[in-house]
């Protein structure tokens, strides 16, 4: 196995007994990236002697052996998290030079934590987008077919993931745009609970649907990544007093006597059978580990898509704004279309006259979708669905399409509107392509989750 | 056909907090060097997210309790969606449906009349940035003023004059400057004034259909001046026949004019929508009620305590209310005073007639000059008694001195200052001597 194709933890266990070393790691990452991402374009920046530095001054710590829980461990960032003196763009060319002045909360944290930053990843502009092929710098190609898309809109952050050119990578999920690359990509895809993770430092698409997560290789890599990550912070007004559980208390504790859903809204005619059948093994699956299946409804989910898409631009037409070209960054005649789109879709719903119909009307709609949900974890500890209704499309099948695109996100904007938690998990392939489940819990059950998606994992490592 | 004025008013308190609304930058840019008291957040830069002031929204409720107004039990701030340069994020977070307080009366005097003004809200937001224009050529921002709390005061238009305006704002000012949460100075844009002004038919319920608001008011002088001159301007238009432009005007102190700045067609669309970077608020009833308790007895009422505990006039009761130290100074002067004798009056009359300087004296050494001078009074009456009684005495030395031997005259104060056995101001002495022997 080469060691880019390492997991956290395999890494971490092999920088200890000094099997090799950070720069070794990195470098095996870096070689990766020169080798595939001409074709993938994953990267936006690749920050190789920044990367190489780090890598040595890990490789010190090592020695000394001073501990930090992702200490030598090669990651890439999503281009919306904020580097202090590296560039960052959003994918957008409205920020092609901008150079930040201050790291994310989550940066900073990932850096005490030891990690190696090795570059900044593509993704749908202002992460506007399902495909990854939004992007102002080009699209990113899914590793596993480069015919198709690798999913959005954190698409080179999934990609980077999947294709082996670092341990594990953060992304933003807005609607659905960490899972649905997770799932696209084979990789284990984390949207934690809305203010678990702080946004500060974050480029903002939707203040109020915004989750900061990550992509990983396996579900306990994710739990450990979600350990540095989480937690209050002074900076973020929206993140909670809630404690951080230790995520790996039950990990391994399996799910007999746990309650699983199953939302029937959920299996609509638009899914593609494929995955209705793998959904349904996984389903199998868990009832022989000892879980209780329960059918339940969620009956407000066919209102999301449509309460997501006036929310959600209501909220990015006001976040793009500041992006006036007047004190940094380009003018506003850089915004590519996908961003002039929603700014536009935004402003027409929240203007006098409308918002009651509109905003307001969804407002209540997002209630009575957190509602449901509410409603469906008195009965059950946890909610199995799909990620996406179909399996990865080919690049440019549905760019002259944005409402078909737009649906790509109806099994992931619920938890969206409902600030949950949810977790993507690889579990097999179709013609070549993967598949993935999410798994849903209540808000801060992100070690619940960690638990069900480990049990499957463990047992399954050649997926269904 | 006779008119009357009609005028609501807009006021912005700027806080005195240590830190801006929303980031930990100093809120004291006064005089400060342009962009040294900025942060990511108060500039807008992406990313960047608010975090309210827990301080400023505490102050801004104390300020609405102040003005008799009904703290909303759950409040949130909204987004004012705009374009200006001065405006970093191109939104500014305020308060739209769900003001901190609300439902709230001030009254006012004027020379004419009292009357109850009704505040119709009291709410949070935050201030804009600076934009400095340089002779045409080029403009400059400068946002050490972005972010700073600002406390927005909203009146009923049911003022009828400059007067009636000034007498609000004077209470207003010396209400928050009470509360100790502004210093409220015009001059600095610490309080701003934006009246709305229209012009009725006499007798008329319906509001006008047109109002004109004015800018670049920033003095009390200025207010009335500005109002004056807009009432005048309206009435001309009026009695010719027509109606006023609904605009916004600025004051010209130059000319001493309101010009026309920009002429709203329509209501501005700022798109408001609840800040979604900032969860809601809910205040409890025991906080509210901690607040309540916490505000310092404020002008009217200390005024009229003072004229009735007291015994003061209006017009000392007001002088000594004027300020929040004024009147805690004096009370403390009258507690000094109580053990000897001095009552409030006396410490009343001292400190309005001698004018004197608070901030340079202790209460207790009030006290103490007051008696001081009574004893100065006591002692020109003995020193009567003394040199009546010298001059009968030395019957001899007081016919040379009016024969003109001038050593005989030294000889008495002399003996004056014997009998007095104790030091008293020759010059007195001398003075009130030569006054006898005229």
């Amino acid at each position: 196995m080469k060691l880019n194709e390492l997991s956290i933890k395999q890494a971490k266990e092999g920088l200890r007994t000094k099997k090799f070393s950070s720069e070794e790691l990195t470098r095996a990452c870096l070689d990766e990236i020169k080798k595939r991402d001409k074709n993938l374009n994953a990267f936006i920046t690749i920050c190789e002697n920044e990367a190489l530095a780090d890598a040595k001054k890990a490789d010190k710590l090592l020695v000394e052996k001073r501990t930090g829980t992702l200490l030598g461990i090669p990651i890439a960032l999503k281009d919306l998290y904020l580097t202090k003196g590296v560039k960052t763009t959003a994918a957008s060319r409205v920020l092609s030079d901008y150079i930040p002045q201050y790291d994310a909360t989550v940066v900073s944290k990932l850096k005490n934590a030891g990690a190696v930053i090795i570059g900044k990843t593509n993704c749908d502009a202002w992460a506007h987008g399902s495909s990854g092929e939004n992007s102002d710098f080009g699209p990113t190609k899914n590793p596993l077919n480069e015919e198709y898309v690798p999913g959005g809109s954190s698409s080179g952050s999934a990609v980077s993931v999947a294709a082996n050119m670092c341990l594990a990578s953060t992304g933003t999920d807005t609607g659905g745009s960490i899972r649905l690359p997770a799932s696209f990509c084979n990789v284990v895809g984390l949207k934690p609970t809305y203010g678990r993770v702080s946004r500060y430092g974050i480029i903002a698409m939707a203040s109020s649907l915004d989750s900061i997560g990550h992509f990983t290789k396996t579900v306990e890599d994710s739990a450990t990544f979600l350990e540095i990550t989480a937690g209050k912070d002074l900076n973020d007004a929206t993140t909670p007093e809630v404690k951080v559980d230790n995520y790996f208390e039950d990990i391994n504790k399996g799910v007999k006597g746990l309650k699983i859903g199953i939302p029937k809204e959920y299996f609509i005619q638009g899914l593609d059978k494929k995955i209705k059948e793998k959904i349904e093994k996984i389903i199998k699956f868990y009832e022989k580990e000892g879980a209780e299946i329960v059918e339940i409804s969620l009956p407000h989910t066919e209102y999301a898509i449509a309460c997501y898409y006036i929310i959600q631009p209501s909220e990015v037409s006001s976040n793009l704004a500041r992006y006036d070209g007047i004190r940094f960054g380009n003018d506003r005649s850089f915004f590519g279309d996908e961003a002039k789109r929603r700014i536009m879709l935004g402003t027409f719903t929240l203007s006098a006259g409308y918002y009651d119909a509109y905003y307001k009307k969804a407002m209540k709609v997002r209630t009575l979708i957190k509602e449901d949900f509410d409603k469906a974890f008195m009965k059950v500890d946890a909610i199995l669905t799909p990620v996406s209704p179909t399996l990865p499309w080919k690049i440019g099948e549905k760019v002259n399409d944005p409402l078909k695109m737009y649906l790509s996100d109806i099994f992931t904007v619920t938890a969206n509107l409902a600030g949950i938690p949810g977790l993507s998990i690889p579990i097999g392939f179709e013609n070549g392509l993967p598949v993935g489940a999410q798994i849903l819990g209540p808000s801060f059950s992100e070690k619940m989750l960690f638990r069900i998606g480990n049990c499957f994992e463990g047992s399954n490592q050649n997926g269904l | 056909m006779d008119y009357k004025p009609v005028i609501g008013l807009e006021v912005h308190v700027e806080l005195k907090t240590n830190s801006k609304m929303f980031c930990a930058c100093s809120a004291n840019y006064f005089g400060e060097k342009p962009n040294t008291h900025t942060c990511p957040v108060c500039l807008g830069l992406p990313g960047a997210l608010p975090v309210p002031n827990k301080k400023a929204i505490e102050w801004c409720l104390m300020i609405g309790l102040a003005l008799n107004c009904k703290v909303s039990q759950f409040s949130k701030f909204d987004r004012k969606n705009y374009f200006y340069p001065d405006l970093a994020k191109g939104y500014q977070i305020s308060q739209y449906d769900m003001p901190f307080s609300k439902n709230g009366t001030i009254s006012i005097s004027t020379k004419s009349n009292n009357k109850e003004v009704l505040i119709t809200r009291v709410h949070m937001e935050e201030d804009t940035g600076k934009l400095l224009h340089f002779a045409n050529d080029f403009t400059l921002i400068d946002f050490n003023r972005s972010g700073v709390p600002l406390v927005e005061i909203v009146t009923e238009p049911e003022f009828e004059s400059s007067e009636e305006v000034i007498a609000y704002l004077k209470n207003l000012q010396q209400i928050v400057r009470y509360l100790g949460v502004s210093n409220a100075d015009m001059e600095k844009g610490e309080m701003r004034l934006e009246p709305n002004i229209s012009l009725k038919k006499a007798g008329s319920k319906d509001l006008p259909k047109y109002k004109v608001e004015v800018k670049n008011i920033n003095s009390f002088r200025f207010a009335e001046k500005a109002i004056d001159y807009e009432i005048k301007r309206q009435l001309e238009i009026l009695k010719n026949g027509k109606t006023p432009a609904q605009e916004t005007r600025g004051w010209d102190e130059k000319k001493q004019i309101t010009v026309s700045q920009r002429q709203k067609e329509e209501a501005n669309d700022y798109r408001y929508f609840p800040e979604p970077d900032i969860p809601p608020f809910k205040f409890e009833k025991d906080y509210i009620d901690k607040l309540i308790k916490s505000l310092p007895e404020l002008p009217d009422a200390k005024l009229a305590r003072f004229e009735k505990s007291y015994l003061l006039s209006q017009y000392d009761s007001e002088i000594l209310t004027r300020d929040i130290q004024a009147g805690d100074f004096f009370e403390e002067a009258i507690r000094a005073g109580q053990s000897h004798n001095i009552n409030a009056k006396q410490i009343a009359n001292f400190l309005i007639n001698r004018k004197i300087d608070l901030s340079t004296i202790e209460p207790a050494r009030v006290i103490e000059e007051i008696i001081l001078g009574q004893n100065i009074t006591i002692e020109k009456k003995e020193l009567d008694n003394i040199i009546n009684k010298v001059i009968i005495e030395n019957t001899k030395a007081v016919n040379d001195y009016k024969a003109g031997k001038q050593q005989s005259f030294m000889f008495l104060i002399g003996q004056v200052l014997k009998a007095a056995r104790r030091k008293i101001d020759t010059d007195l002495i001398k003075k009130k001597l030569e006054e006898k022997l005229k």
